[in-house]
C-alpha cells in the first residue's frame, strides 16, 4: 500500500471512531427523530417538534430531539420516529401536537408506547408490525433512499456512522481510471431523464486533457409534480456531495458546483452545511484525507428558469448569461463550463456512485434489468392513498407502483391514467400498467422515465386538461431560441385552449399530431423535442375525449371549467342543512321558497367548495356537461 | 412603476455595498442579483446599472439576464408574498381555483401588487410538496391543502376586510 493509500484509510478510521463515539452517546437515552423536510413542515411538524421540547422540558424527561428528513411516508406527514431502549423503533404518522405530547407523557415518561398512533416499528420485534410486513415493503428496494429520514441531514458524523464517505476513501486509493472503469462497469445511467451511460460520460471528461476541469451536480428540479431530488437533499446532502467528490477524483476536477433551484430554500441551507461540515473533516478543500487530490464545492442557486435543467443552458446559467441551450456536439464532457470538460450528473444519478464504489459493479448490476441497472426513484402525488417517495428495481410494474406502493385510487374512483416524466413525459393508460418500468419501455410507450414525477390520475382527471396545463407549462417556460418551439408551442397551446372551452373543431386533432412532429424535428434542446408528448401520448391513448370536447361540447371527466356547471338535485337536497351556502365564497347559493338550495349560475365560479361542503350523506351538488342540461334539468322540476 | 427619489437612493446604496463581496467576474453577474432582490425585495434599474459598472458589461446585459429568470422582480413586491404552486398535483387538485380565489379577493392578476402594496401574488412552478395539494406559499411558508374558504381565512387572519360579491336573494 502506497504511502498516500495509508494516509488515507488512516484518516478515514479516524473518521469513524469520532463517528461511532457521536452515534453511541446518542442512543444512551431515548431519541425523538422529527421529519422536517418541506413536506413535514407544510404538514405542521415545526409545531410538532415545539411540542415535543416543551413536553420534554415539563415532564423533566432527559431525550434527544433531532430533525431528520423524509422517509418517504409523505401521505402520513407530520412523521415521528421514537428510540426507546427495552422498545423498539417505532414509526409514528398523523402526529398532531396533541399525539405529541402523549408520546413524551405516555411513552417517555411512562412506558406505554401509544401504539394506536403507531404506523410501524422499524424492525421486526415481538410488540407491534414491522414496515417490512406492508405489502410495499416487498416492492421497495432501498439504495439511495436507505438512510433518508433515519439519519440527522445536518450531522455529517450519522453520515459516517452510516459508512458515509467510505466510498469517496475508496475512490482516493484507486487510479481515476478504475473508479471511471468501476461505474461504467455497473451500466449505470443517468437518472436525469435521458438515461445517457454516465461511465461513458465520465471516461470522455477523464480522456479530454485540459487545465481545468468542473464537475456540476444537476440539481434544478424544475418537473412539476417531482420532488425526490428535493427529498434527497433535504434527507441526506452528504451523499449527494460524496457521489460530487467521487466524480471530481475521477474525472480529476478540481472544483464543483451543485446547481439548485431558488425555489428549495431548506435543500440550499442542508447542503451549504454539509459542504461547511465536510470541509471542516478534511473530505474538501486541498488534500482531501491526505491522499493528495483536492476539490472545492459551490453551491449555486438558480434562478427560477426550467431550461435551466437542460445541461447547456445550466452552463450558460452559472457563467451569468440567459439559460439559453446551446448545439451539441460538443458535448460537455469535452467541452462544457468556460468551454473545459465538464461533467453533469443529476441527483439520483451521483447518489448512487457512493455504493457502487463501495460494494462494486456487479452489486449494483444484480438490481434492476440488463438494460437498465439499478432502481428507480419515484414521487408519487395525484390521485393515490399513498402519496410519497419510493425506491423500486428498475423493471418493477407500474402496477406495483400503483396498487402495492401506493395503495390504489382513494374515494373508491377509478384509475385512469398515470402521468410519467412530467412535461416531457406522457399519459399512459390502464393497459399500460403491467408494463415493466425502465428506460427504453416507457419511451416505446410514448412517455419517458424524465426524472421520475409520476401522477396518478383517475376518473375526474380530464386528459385533454393535463396536456393543455403541461403544453402551458412548456410554452411558458421554453426559451426562444429555436421557432418551433417559441411559435409551435404558442399554437398548440391555442388549440388546446379552443378545445377545452368548447371550440374546438374535428380538424384539430389533425393539425395537433403534425405541430408536434414539427416542432420535435425542430427544436434544439431537450425541452422542445419532448414537449408534445403529453399532447402526442393522450391523443393515442384518450382521443374519444378529445373527440367529445369537440364534437359535442363535453367534458367526459367533468373538469374543464367551460363545459361543466354545478347543479343542485332538489330531490336529495335536505331542507334543515345549509351547509353549501356558506361554502360558497361568491354567495350563489340562496333557498328557494320550498327552502331547497339553488346555484345562481350567473354568479357561480364554479370553484367546487358546494360539492366538497355538501354532506357525504346527500351528495346533493353535481357536475353536468355541457352546461346546458341545467337549463334542461330545471325545466324538468317546475 | 415610478420609483421614488428616495427608492433610487436606497437601491444604489443598498447595491453598492453589496459589490465589493464578490470578486467582478461575470459568473458573479447571478448571485450578486439574488443578493440585491434578497435586501431590496427587487431589481430596480439604478441597481442594474450599479451592477453593470462593476461587472464591467452594459446594463442592458445584465436586464437580459434579469427578465430572462423567473425569479427577478423589476417592480417593489407587496408586504406579504403570495405565491400559489402550479405543479401538476396542485394543478390536478385544483390548483387553478385556488389562484382565482387569490385573484377575486385581492383584486389584481398574477404577478401584480394591490395598491395599497400590502399583497403581491405570483405563481410558481412547484414547490415540490405535492403530496399536500393545492399549496400556496406566504412569506416562504407552504399552506397545504388550500381550499377557497382557507383563503377567505388566511386573508381574515392577515387583516384584510373581505367583501362578498353580490347581496342577498
Amino acid at each position: 500500500m502506497s504511502k498516500e493509500n495509508q494516509a488515507v484509510s488512516a484518516a478515514y478510521a479516524g473518521l469513524q471512531q469520532k463517528a461511532a463515539l457521536v452515534r453511541q452517546s446518542r442512543h444512551e437515552k431515548p431519541l425523538l427523530l422529527v421529519g422536517t423536510a418541506t413536506c413535514g413542515l407544510a404538514a405542521g411538524a415545526a409545531a410538532v417538534l415545539k411540542t415535543i421540547k416543551e413536553e420534554l422540558a415539563r415532564q423533566k424527561v432527559e431525550a434527544t430531539v433531532l430533525e431528520a428528513g423524509c422517509m418517504g411516508h409523505c401521505y402520513a406527514e407530520p412523521l415521528v420516529i421514537v428510540y426507546k431502549p427495552g422498545f423498539p423503533p417505532i414509526l409514528y404518522g398523523y402526529v398532531t401536537e396533541g399525539i405529541a405530547s402523549r408520546l413524551v407523557i405516555d411513552f417517555l415518561a411512562g412506558d406505554d408506547p401509544c401504539l394506536e398512533f403507531a404506523l410501524g416499528a422499524l424492525e421486526e420485534n415481538e410488540f407491534l408490525p414491522a414496515l417490512s410486513d406492508f405489502p410495499r415493503f416487498g416492492v421497495e428496494q432501498k439504495i439511495i433512499l436507505e438512510n433518508c429520514g433515519l439519519i440527522d441531514p445536518e450531522n455529517i458524523m450519522d453520515y459516517i456512522a452510516h459508512d458515509g464517505y467510505a466510498g469517496l476513501a475508496r475512490a482516493l486509493q484507486l487510479e481515476p481510471a478504475a473508479v471511471v472503469a468501476e461505474i461504467k462497469a455497473s451500466g449505470l445511467r443517468g437518472r436525469g431523464g435521458a438515461g445517457f451511460p454516465t461511465g461513458r460520460k465520465w471516461e470522455t471528461c477523464l480522456g479530454t486533457p485540459a487545465d481545468e476541469k468542473y464537475v456540476i451536480c444537476n440539481a434544478d428540479e424544475g418537473d412539476p409534480g417531482a420532488f425526490m431530488d428535493r427529498t434527497i437533499m433535504e434527507s441526506n446532502p452528504h451523499l449527494v456531495l460524496e457521489g460530487l467528490i467521487i466524480a471530481a477524483r475521477a474525472v480529476g476536477a478540481d472544483r464543483g458546483y451543485v446547481y439548485v433551484r431558488a425555489e428549495y430554500p431548506l435543500a440550499v441551507k442542508r447542503l451549504a452545511l454539509a459542504v461547511e461540515q465536510a470541509r471542516q473533516c478534511g473530505l474538501l478543500g486541498e488534500n482531501i484525507l491526505g491522499g493528495g487530490f483536492g476539490f472545492e464545492v459551490e453551491v449555486f442557486q438558480g434562478s427560477g428558469a426550467f431550461v435551466c435543467g437542460e445541461e447547456t443552458a445550466l452552463i450558460a446559467s452559472i457563467e451569468g448569461e440567459p439559460g439559453i441551450p446551446r448545439h451539441r456536439p460538443p458535448f460537455p464532457a469535452a467541452a462544457g463550463l468556460y468551454g473545459r470538460p465538464t461533467v453533469i450528473d443529476n441527483v439520483k444519478t451521483l447518489s448512487f456512485i457512493p455504493s457502487i464504489i463501495n460494494r462494486g459493479a456487479d452489486w449494483f448490476k444484480s438490481t434492476g434489468t440488463p438494460g437498465s441497472p439499478g432502481t428507480a426513484v419515484f414521487a408519487l402525488a395525484g390521485k393515490l392513498v399513498n402519496t410519497g417517495l419510493t425506491e423500486v428495481p428498475m423493471g418493477t410494474t407500474l402496477n406495483q407502483v400503483v396498487y402495492d406502493v401506493g395503495s390504489g385510487i382513494p374515494k373508491g374512483k377509478k384509475f385512469k391514467a398515470v402521468q410519467i416524466g412530467g412535461p416531457s413525459g406522457g399519459c399512459l393508460p390502464e393497459s399500460a400498467l403491467d408494463m415493466p418500468i425502465d428506460f427504453d419501455s416507457l419511451s416505446g410507450a410514448g412517455a419517458m422515465m424524465g426524472s421520475g414525477g409520476m401522477v396518478v390520475l383517475d376518473e375526474d382527471d380530464c386528459m385533454v386538461e393535463i396536456a393543455r396545463f403541461f403544453l402551458d407549462f412548456t410554452q411558458k417556460e421554453s426559451c426562444g431560441k429555436c421557432t418551433m418551439c417559441r411559435l409551435g408551442t404558442r399554437q398548440m397551446l391555442d388549440i388546446l385552449e379552443d378545445i377545452t372551452r368548447g371550440r374546438g373543431r374535428p380538424e384539430d386533432i389533425d393539425l395537433l399530431l403534425s405541430l408536434a412532429e414539427d416542432i420535435k424535428a425542430g427544436s434544439l434542446c431537450g425541452l422542445g423535442k419532448t414537449a408534445p408528448n403529453p399532447v402526442l401520448s393522450t391523443i393515442r391513448y384518450f382521443r374519444d375525449e378529445y373527440e367529445a370536447h369537440i364534437n359535442e361540447k363535453r367534458c367526459p371527466s367533468l373538469m374543464c371549467q367551460e363545459l361543466i356547471a354545478f347543479y343542485i338535485l332538489p330531490e336529495k337536497c335536505e331542507r334543515s342543512c345549509d351547509a353549501c351556502v356558506g361554502s360558497c365564497p361568491v354567495e350563489a347559493i340562496y333557498n328557494n321558497a320550498d327552502r331547497i338550495k339553488v346555484i345562481d349560475q350567473q354568479k357561480c365560479v364554479k370553484c367546487n367548495s358546494c360539492v366538497d361542503a355538501c354532506p357525504p350523506q346527500y351528495r346533493a351538488v353535481i357536475k353536468l356537461s355541457p352546461p346546458e342540461l341545467v337549463a334542461e334539468r330545471e325545466k324538468e322540476n317546475k | 412603476m415610478e420609483l421614488t427619489d428616495q427608492e433610487i437612493t436606497t437601491s444604489r446604496e443598498e447595491t453598492k455595498k453589496i459589490l465589493p463581496q464578490y470578486p467582478g467576474r461575470r459568473g458573479d453577474l447571478i448571485p450578486i442579483l439574488q443578493k440585491v432582490q434578497e435586501k431590496l425585495g427587487y431589481v430596480p434599474a439604478p441597481a442594474m446599472e450599479e451592477v453593470a459598472a462593476y461587472l464591467g458589461i452594459t446594463p442592458m446585459d445584465v436586464y437580459s439576464v434579469v427578465t430572462f429568470y423567473n425569479q427577478f422582480r423589476l417592480s417593489p413586491p407587496g408586504k406579504r408574498q403570495i405565491n400559489v404552486c402550479m405543479g401538476t398535483a396542485c394543478h390536478m387538485r385544483g390548483g387553478n381555483i385556488i389562484l382565482d380565489s387569490w385573484k377575486r379577493r385581492l383584486k389584481i392578476d398574477v404577478g401584480q401588487v394591490t395598491p395599497d402594496r400590502e399583497f403581491s401574488l405570483e405563481r410558481v412552478a412547484c414547490v415540490g410538496c405535492c403530496t399536500m395539494a393545492p399549496v400556496t406559499v406566504i412569506d416562504g411558508e407552504v399552506h397545504p391543502k388550500v381550499t377557497p374558504t382557507r383563503v377567505d381565512g388566511l386573508l381574515f387572519s392577515f387583516g384584510m376586510k373581505i367583501e362578498k360579491e353580490g347581496g342577498k336573494h
